[in-house]
């Protein structure tokens, strides 16, 4: 048969995006990091970060009864990315409880992939904040040991560079970007997420708009208003850009594609409310952190913003009011 | 004239059917303050079950007497009553529960059960039909609290029968760390979402409409 002329219905143009090829991206840019937790960290950040992407594909398949354990990848995603957010060696009861929670309370009971409200990582994130806060706040941070993979990391914990400003002063700016500095398993290294930020910026699967709205609050807000203790307030914005969980929040969290803005506008309001949350409960809040919640209040708010800013068609006339 | 249910009918309505929290989700402000243990959440049932009945009971005889214009008033004037005498009922025998309780017995004067049950039933039935449809309600919101605070007890305190040292159980031994969100304000809302995902489930494998 020799047709000249097709007859079909719109689309024309398909994607070859699917979700898993999306879904796979997100775990090469996640990759470096996991790699500068595994030299920092050791084996126990590698058994974490397992337990938690293992218990998050088991419980997502359960739920789906599905036979695929990786299916889409996104169960692989939220998993690792809740194992990155965890402190580097927490009992194995904690990861799977958190995991578990991400999967069924963070994304299932909401209709499952795409109609979840909130980020699943950083709703388990804060099952497991509020449910042991001892384990997850405090001084109990280990001390990286680079390339040191059999180390017994918990033997010296430390409290994070951001729960007082003499932890703070014993790290200097170049080893904050590097990641050599107590934290997250996966938030310590700007270096490393950076690589991830730029592959997923490639790929264009994240808008400079998030990120940039969000790192510039944080730093501009610090540069402001975080008291000039890092030796000048240049270096204490930078300080609050690099210290804590801001970069993953800011690169990896905050442009989850279901539940942030999809107007440009929206997106950079997104930021500039994460980074202002933050540094609200960093500054002047109870506890240190605050990219967790932050994140989390900025998800709730989501379809507002998007109400909001929906941009006019061109040639469209602007609705009275 | 349609067929009047039975008096059973009356009384096994509110405790599945009906059920005042589970499918009417109603009196939600007692339902999620004190569940976070087993003791409260009954006797908050238990009281709140017992003021339920008595003023169906009184409702339903003046509901002739009532005018339909200031009928809320009149209501809330008998519930109000009765709460009282169970608060002082309480606060002389169970003085523990009393405190633990605190400011959500007198809100009971308030809640929706007592007052939906009051509008939509009581007024308009006679007392027999009234006192049945208080019991079966009472129970049912019972039932609803109980459920509710053993999952949160359970699970956000490892105990059952706390906080008083003199019962309680440690389920689980001494070095059990309990997931302290289910006993948080935040976590009665996650436990009473899952909790009802369970009851619809079974209401619906079972056909309980």
């Amino acid at each position: 048969m020799d047709k000249k002329l097709v007859v079909s219905s719109s689309p024309h143009i398909r994607t070859i995006e699917s979700v898993q090829s999306v879904m796979t991206d997100v775990l090469i840019a996640l990759f470096p990091a996991a790699l500068m937790a595994v030299l920092l960290f050791g084996y126990k950040a590698l058994l974490t970060m397992v337990i938690s992407v293992v218990t998050a594909m088991a419980v997502e398949a359960l739920w789906l009864r599905k036979r695929d354990l990786f299916s889409d990848g996104s169960a692989a995603v939220t998993g690792l990315l809740f194992a990155m957010v965890l402190p580097p060696a927490p009992p194995w009861w904690l990861v799977v409880i958190g995991a578990a929670s991400s999967i069924i309370i963070g994304k299932q009971v909401f209709g499952g992939i795409g109609y979840n409200i909130f980020n699943p990582a950083l709703v388990g994130r804060a099952v497991v904040v509020m449910s042991w806060g001892a384990r997850m706040a405090g001084p109990i941070w280990p001390q990286p040991q680079p390339f040191a993979f059999t180390a017994d990391i918990s033997a010296v914990t430390m409290a994070t560079p951001l729960a007082a400003q003499q932890e703070a002063l014993s790290y200097s700016l170049a080893s904050m970007f590097i990641g050599v500095m107590p934290g997250c398993l996966g938030e310590t290294s700007t270096l490393a997420l950076l690589l991830g930020g730029a592959w997923l910026y490639y790929k264009g699967h994240i808008d400079w708009r998030i990120p940039g709205g969000f790192i510039g609050t944080v730093f501009i807000f610090g540069l402001l208003f975080g008291g000039a203790f890092y030796g000048g307030p240049f270096e204490t914005g930078l300080f609050h850009v690099l210290a804590g969980g801001v970069m993953i929040g800011a690169i990896f969290m905050a442009t989850d594609m279901v539940t942030t803005p999809v107007t440009a506008n929206g997106r950079l309001i997104f930021g500039i409310g994460c980074g202002l949350i933050t540094m609200l409960i960093r500054l002047w809040g109870s506890m240190p952190e605050g990219v967790t919640f932050a994140i989390l209040i900025m998800n709730g708010v989501t379809p507002i913003i998007d109400n909001f800013t929906i941009p006019r068609q061109f040639g469209g006339v602007k609705k009275s009011a | 004239m349609k067929h009047k249910p039975s008096y059973w009918q009356e009384f096994t309505k509110g405790i599945l059917k009906e059920n005042p929290v589970l499918v009417a989700l109603l009196g939600m402000c007692p339902v999620l303050g004190v569940t976070a243990f087993v003791v409260n959440g009954v006797g908050m049932g238990l009281a709140a079950a017992a003021v339920l009945i008595a003023s169906n009971l009184v409702v339903s005889l003046l509901r002739n007497l009532i005018p339909p214009q200031v009928r809320i008033p009149c209501f809330i004037v008998v519930i109000a009553t009765f709460v009282t005498i169970i608060e002082m009922v309480l606060e002389a025998f169970l003085p523990v529960l009393y405190e633990a309780l605190g400011v959500f017995v007198p809100l009971i004067v308030v809640n929706c059960v007592i007052l939906g049950r009051a509008e939509a039933f009581a007024s308009k039935n006679k007392p027999l039909r009234a006192v049945l449809d208080g019991v079966g309600s009472g129970i049912g919101f019972t039932l609803a609290l109980l459920l509710l605070s053993l999952v949160r007890e359970i699970i956000g305190q490892g105990t059952i029968l706390g906080p008083d040292p003199e019962t309680v159980i440690h389920l689980f031994g001494a070095d059990f760390e309990p997931m302290i969100l289910f006993a948080q304000p935040a976590g009665a809302f996650i436990a009473l979402g899952l909790l009802l995902a369970v009851v619809n489930s079974v209401y619906k494998r079972f056909n309980i409409k």
